[in-house]
């Protein structure tokens, strides 16, 4: 007893030891990721940065799609008078989709990918249809909520806005 | 003493304070002083006395971890001086670019040695790599300086791609978006893996903030201590490995010769002629710079650096969850591994191992390269057409490699250490000719294009 006591409390005192350089390990990488985690920049939550006013609903066709530079997407206005923001980055690898005219169609020029008006694949590599942005129609004018995009595996009607 | 200071203080107080710094002379006369200036000097002490003379020819090793070292320095000494005229904001990057490249003396030249050596070095450290593994130089206590090896090479992977994104031109930005987009298509951690490189969910300041710092203080401290470890543990295995596979490990001295002059006059050469060679490069040749980066328009083409173009390739043909995360996964941990696999004769030495370790690899070297190309053309041609190249493709080739493998070990009865170079050999020539057509055979809309008829 008086022998291994010396021992067990060495042991015990060793073990909280570990613990401790553990735990400190612990909250060094917990420091780490925080500082590298993204950061949102400040104020972007804003509703007044991100929701972009478009204007009203006369002002854009049946079959037109118009680009708005700032918003980073494409407002299409389906044949039928709906209206989709299409997110202008391509899905396959993130680059920015142009509108082609008069091919109607958008084409990705960094590996050829080919979407439609509503954003869906017609040829590959892109494996799903295009981002959206969330549209809103208030009093005949078209909104768009450009904080977060909507990721879809397919077009579905619901996606569309109509007033 | 005394005596000394009246007659001469000035001189007497700087002789010591130099002898303070330098003990011996730095070239010695005899044998007896260049063994103690290779003991008393901090960076000499690194090295052995005496190396064996076999594993001084050049074309042993080819000097090459050497030369990765002398790159290093040139990285270090020219990345100091474009940190003080560079300014890391998305708005005044590029800007700070071509005023280094115009508005400054030699300006161009340092980043142009900057550029090139950064090239050279992965280039360099690839072909180390290999040298190391065609002459069995990861056995026994060499094991774990092969994995301190695999280290480096990330870290050089890693300098380079986020010094790639700095200059903010069109050719950067894209590079690092497609390659970031990548990251995307691994599975549940994907998205947030791309956040977290690109520091947001777009490429911008955020982007830019993490790069400069990775690029400019974490990777040249990894590297530096990685480094410093792999060398110490090169001096632990005895030096590098004997082309005599006959040598055992034990010392022989009948074999060896000082390092001080033997190696090191050696060493002196090869870094002295390969700084004159990327100067010469640097001042013929200015590294490249695009228009200023803009989101709104991608290039076409749109490709990534060269040493990832191998992987941009085989995502054309590939589904991405294979050619992003599957392959690269088991790639990595076939290298890491390597040294841990256990074979009965830990073969080392000459060049390729054996007369069966030559003609196994240039069997596997000629079959890659028929085949590689013609797998290719399949895909582009015929199986895009009807819809991709899906798991019955996959499976044909992987069917094609086990067979392939089954026939080289029933032919020859070659060594563990014979076979697993020659698959080796398959891999890396197909990997090399799926970099070499991704960066010379593919044009606008990533289609294929003979590089001399108005190419990328
Ligand atoms: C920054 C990059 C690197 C530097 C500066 C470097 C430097 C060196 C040097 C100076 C040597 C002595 C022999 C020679 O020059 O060939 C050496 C040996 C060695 N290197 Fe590297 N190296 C680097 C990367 C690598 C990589 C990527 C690997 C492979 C995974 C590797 C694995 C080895 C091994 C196993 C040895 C011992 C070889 C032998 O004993 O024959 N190194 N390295
Ligand atoms: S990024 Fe659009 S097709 Fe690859």
């Amino acid at each position: 007893m008086s022998t291994s006591e010396p021992t067990t409390r060495r042991s015990l005192l060793g073990k909280i030891w570990v613990g401790l350089g553990g735990l400190a390990l612990l909250e060094g990488v917990w420091i780490v990721t925080d500082f590298l985690k993204p950061r949102k920049r400040q104020g972007s939550d804003k509703e007044a940065e991100t929701l972009i006013v478009a204007g009203p609903i006369e002002n854009f066709d049946p079959g037109s799609v118009t680009a708005f530079q700032q918003g980073r997407f494409y407002l299409a206005r389906l044949e039928d008078g709906g209206f989709l923001a299409l997110y202008r980055e391509c899905t396959h690898l993130g680059c920015t989709v142009p509108w082609i005219g008069t091919e109607e169609r958008f084409v990705c020029p960094c590996h050829a990918s080919v979407f439609n008006i509503k954003g869906q694949v017609l040829s590959p590599p892109a494996p799903r249809p295009l981002d959206t942005f969330a549209v809103r129609i208030e009093n005949g004018i078209v909104k768009v909520d450009t904080s977060r995009t909507l990721k879809r595996s397919s077009f579905s009607d619901s996606q569309v806005a109509r007033s | 003493m005394a005596r000394d200071t009246t007659s001469d203080p000035l001189g007497n107080i700087l002789s010591r304070i130099y002898r303070s710094i330098v003990p011996r002379s730095i070239i010695p006369k005899t044998d007896a002083d260049r063994r103690r200036t290779i003991l008393e000097f901090l960076v000499l002490h690194m090295r052995p006395v005496r190396v064996r003379r076999s594993t001084l020819r050049f074309t042993h090793t080819f000097g090459l971890g050497g030369m990765s070292l002398v790159l290093i320095g040139l990285l270090m000494a020219s990345g100091i001086l474009l940190m003080l005229a560079y300014d890391p904001s998305p708005e005044h990057a590029y800007q700070s670019i071509l005023s280094i490249q115009d508005g400054m003396i030699f300006g161009a030249t340092v980043r142009a040695v900057h550029h090139w050596s950064a090239n050279i070095l992965v280039a360099a450290a690839l072909f180390h790599l290999l040298r190391v593994f065609f002459t069995g130089a990861y056995h026994g206590p060499r094991r774990f300086n092969w994995v301190i090896g695999l280290g480096l090479l990330i870290g050089i992977l890693a300098a380079n791609f986020t010094g790639y994104l700095l200059p903010w031109d069109q050719l950067s930005f894209w590079a690092v978006t497609i390659c970031t987009g990548m990251l995307g298509y691994v599975p549940v951690i994907g998205e947030w893996l791309q956040a977290f490189a690109r520091g947001g969910t777009e490429i911008g300041r955020g982007t830019l903030v993490l790069f400069y710092s990775f690029h400019t203080t974490v990777v040249p401290v990894v590297l530096i201590v990685l480094m410093a470890f792999h060398f110490w543990r090169v001096r632990k295995a005895r030096g590098v490995v004997s082309p005599n596979p006959q040598d055992s490990q034990e010392d022989d001295d009948t074999e060896k010769v000082l390092t001080l002059p033997h190696l090191l006059v050696r060493e002196l050469a090869v870094g002295l002629t390969l700084v004159a060679v990327v100067v010469l490069l640097a001042a013929l040749f200015d590294a490249p710079l695009g228009a200023p980066a803009n989101p709104g328009m991608s290039p076409n083409p749109a490709k990534a650096p060269w040493y990832f173009m191998g992987f941009q390739e085989l995502q054309i043909h590939l589904e991405p969850l294979i050619a992003v995360v599957v392959l690269p996964v088991l790639g990595a941990l076939g290298l890491v591994l390597l040294p841990y696999l256990h074979f009965d004769h830990e073969m080392s030495g000459p060049w390729f191992l054996s007369k069966t370790g030559r003609t196994t690899g240039a069997l596997a070297a000629v079959v890659s390269l028929v085949v590689t190309p013609l797998l290719i053309l399949i895909d582009e041609f015929w199986l895009q057409q009807v819809g991709g190249a899906g798991w019955l493709a996959v499976g044909a080739v992987a069917a094609g490699i086990t067979a392939f493998a089954v026939f080289l070990s029933k032919k020859f009865k070659p060594e563990k250490a014979e076979f697993v170079q020659s698959l080796f050999i398959l891999f890396m020539v197909a990997f090399a000719i799926l970099t070499i057509t991704g960066v010379w055979f593919r044009g606008p809309g990533m289609a294929l294009v003979w590089p001399w008829i108005g190419g990328s």
